[in-house]
């Protein structure tokens, strides 16, 4: 339900009663708040009423007692039918719901074919983009090299990348410095540590020492993950383990191979572990942190600038897939949509055991968890500084950085809020959540607090 | 004589093939049920897992599925998913842009290296460097300043088929036998006749040896250049089924690779053979 699905409630607060407006007081807000805050209404239209209405509404009854008052003398229609009489709310609503029309309608985004790329992909096959106005072809893309090149030189208006990386090349971290900006998060969890089959007896970190783990790249959730889970465990991940950048689809058969001990990888690498008998899930990321960012949605903010209308329009286009993608069930018809050549390229049974959440853990178990992988678009400005946290960490930034200002000009909290509220959804108010990751706290506002507690580090 | 040695050696390379097929076949047989696990289980992992199926395809897989993919080489299932006729234009049309442009400019420019021995030596230690670079190290380099993937791809055909040319074409043109140029410098040819009539006829089957090394490499490049780059061609095929783990489109791109390697190869071996002359 959103927020705006009915203004003719009378026992519905339009102020709102918690930080996200959605629920009708604070301890309700709590129970739900693992949730998702972005479930779809049933049509588009219906909910560009609902926004119209309920401002309509709230400029008639100030006092919300008031509007109650009235709601529940006249009830709801008579209510509705009066406002209608003398305001216009059809016209209002075609209006409010016309946007401006995209500057750029053939678009190009680039994606790397696993599951964090969903909402990106499935916009096409299931309509998304053509429902926004726009005709997007997606691009397959070799690795995350090619892609942050390929989007930096326009080959691609926007692109699939690692939440990290826009971040990275914004501040001109093995690249130059090309100023970037994340509207939309991808996905949260959806990952996992998978250890070959003959360590199934070896499950404590500590026992790990000289091992081989892939990463997919530098500048990834995963590095960092990894990183942040074997330090925990007393293990520096610079000198007791070897780390290496593999791309995702080699790291199976470096797996195979014997090559690596094991990886943290994105989804349906991990699962296509399990489902050729050379792997095991040891744990998923969501165990270490549960709703962490992993991959996001970025462009330039040149093409931002150039070209808003389009932008938005994309923006609105992942906002809507991402709510799609984000109902269970939902996840069945996603996995068949996205398996063929043309997409992911992966067998559908392993994309249907990572977005339901019932796997093989490659131990002789079946596992369930719903939340193994999840969509959430909102760009917490928060997971920008703790990423930004450990880089500092493990020495990608050397000397100060001044993390509230990079996170505001990369991660896009307002705008996304803007979109998000235009379309009669219910974004958090705030950009800044503090999280746990393994049991300790984050405070955003203290970052260099948060980096000094860690014992391993990086001497810098 | 000759017919019944072709004879023979045309047995002997089906036994080959046929020796290699059983042996391919009977190494990558199934072993049967590996593990007991539940039937809920089972169904959530893969033949490797659950039958002992080789993780290895045999050749009935892979005939089996190039015979699929023959039945419709032209497919066109949206921009990342395309017949491999289609792919395999892509790469042929790539390699003949970029393979055109090395010849352009080797030959030309091995022409006058090759006439000037002060230029061949001075330049030598350039190309000898330049030379054996491999196509992985030129493209993020491309990338970087030329700013476009395709134009990447065909500038490393270039800059990898253009040396093998250019050599054989400094090599050819310098060791044209000195009696010919000073017969025609004898006879008072100018620059350009004796250039066009006497060198150039002398030096061909050299140049063409060369035109022909370099067509190999240049194939041999694209597919490591459609790898990194994606989009299409069939090295992006190639890459593609690799990220699925489907070994067996992958060997049959392995094949239909090295057929178009031998075709493009052969053509330029009749090339050669129609400027060869004895001496």
């Amino acid at each position: 339900m959103s927020t705006f699905d009915n203004p003719f409630d009378p026992d519905r607060n339009l102020r709102g009663g918690c930080e996200c407006g959605r629920h009708r007081s604070a301890a309700e807000h709590e129970q739900a708040s693992p949730a998702l805050r972005c479930d779809p209404v049933e049509s588009e239209e219906k909910r560009y009423e609902g926004v119209v209405a309920s401002a309509v509404m709230r400029a008639m009854f100030p006092q919300d007692a008031a509007r109650r008052a009235f709601l529940k003398s006249v009830g709801a229609s008579t209510a509705l039918a009066a406002l209608s009489q003398f305001f216009p709310l059809k016209t209002a609503t075609e209006v409010f719901a016309a946007t401006g029309t995209p500057e750029k309608k053939d678009l190009k985004v680039g994606f790397i074919p696993i599951t964090c790329a969903t909402p990106i992909i499935m916009a096409a096959p299931l309509g998304f983009y053509s429902k926004h106005g726009l005709n997007v072809e997606v691009v397959k893309t070799a690795g995350w090299a090619v892609i942050r090149d390929k989007t930096i030189n326009k080959e691609y208006d926007a692109a699939h990348m690692l939440a990290p990386m826009p971040l990275a090349i914004s501040l001109g971290l093995g690249a130059n410095a090309i100023p970037f900006a994340v509207p939309a998060i991808e996905n949260i969890n959806g990952q996992g540590i998978v250890l070959a089959t003959k360590h199934k007896d070896k499950r404590d970190p500590k026992d790990w020492k000289g091992m081989k783990f892939a990463i997919p790249f530098d500048y990834s959730m995963h590095n960092y993950l990894l990183r942040y889970y074997l330090a925990e465990h007393g293990l520096d991940p610079d000198t007791d383990v070897q780390l290496r950048s593999v791309p995702p689809p080699e790291m199976v058969a470096n797996l195979r191979a014997d090559n690596i001990d094991g990886f943290l990888a994105p989804d349906n690498i991990c699962q296509r572990a399990i489902y050729d008998g050379v792997g095991f899930m040891h744990l998923l990321s969501k165990e270490i942190w549960d709703g962490h960012p992993c991959c996001s949605f970025a462009a330039s903010r040149e093409f931002i600038t150039t070209a808003p209308n389009s932008f938005a329009a994309l923006t609105r286009a992942i906002v809507d897939a991402t709510a799609y993608a984000s109902k269970a069930e939902n996840r069945k018809q996603i996995a068949e949509a996205i398996a063929p050549a043309n997409y992911i390229n992966a067998p559908v049974t392993v994309l249907e055991q990572v977005l339901t959440g019932t796997y093989a853990d490659g131990l002789g178990g079946v596992k369930t968890d719903a939340k193994r992988v999840d969509f959430d678009p909102f760009p917490w400005q928060s997971f920008a500084v703790w990423m930004l946290t450990q880089m500092k960490r493990w020495g990608q930034i050397k000397g100060d950085v001044d993390y509230k200002a990079v996170a505001e000009q990369v991660y896009l909290a307002t705008d996304t809020r803007k979109l998000m509220t235009e379309m009669g959804l219910s974004p958090p108010t705030d950009a800044y959540k503090s999280f746990a990751v393994m049991g300790k706290t984050f405070d955003p506002g203290k970052p260099e607090d948060y980096l000094a507690s860690f014992k391993i580090r990086k001497a810098s | 004589m000759t017919s019944s040695l072709r004879l023979r050696a045309g047995l002997v390379s089906i036994v080959l093939l046929a020796g290699f097929l059983g042996i391919w076949h009977l190494a990558t047989r199934s072993t049967g049920t590996v593990a007991t696990m539940s039937p809920e289980y089972a169904k959530l992992m893969g033949l490797t897992a659950t039958q002992g199926k080789s993780a290895m395809p045999g050749p009935l897989d892979v005939g089996a599925k190039l015979w699929e993919h023959l039945r419709r080489p032209f497919y066109d299932n949206g921009a990342n998913d395309k017949g491999l006729g289609i792919q395999l234009g892509y790469s042929i049309a790539r390699v003949g842009t970029g393979y055109l442009l090395a010849v352009l400019v080797a030959i030309p420019l091995g022409f006058l290296i090759g006439m000037s021995p002060l230029l061949s030596k001075a330049l030598d230690p350039f190309i000898q460097v330049l030379k054996p670079i491999s196509p992985l190290a030129w493209m993020p380099l491309a990338l970087y300043t030329i700013k476009d993937s395709s134009i990447s791809a065909i500038f490393v055909i270039f800059i990898c088929s253009i040396w093998p040319m250019l050599l054989n074409t400094v090599f050819g043109v310098a060791s044209v036998r000195k009696e010919w140029i000073n017969v025609a410098r004898t006879l008072e040819v100018g620059t350009l006749r004796r250039a066009f009539t006497v060198i150039l006829p002398a030096a061909a089957p050299t140049i063409l040896t060369g035109m022909r090394i370099s067509i190999g490499i240049a194939w041999l490049v694209i597919v490591a250049a459609e790898m990194l780059v994606g989009g299409t061609g069939i090295g992006y095929f190639v890459w593609n089924e690799w990220n699925n783990l489907s070994i067996t489109n992958v060997i049959i791109a392995i094949l239909l690779i090295g057929i178009v390697g031998m075709l493009l190869d052969q053509i330029l071996a009749r090339f050669t053979r129609m400027v060869t002359f004895p001496e």
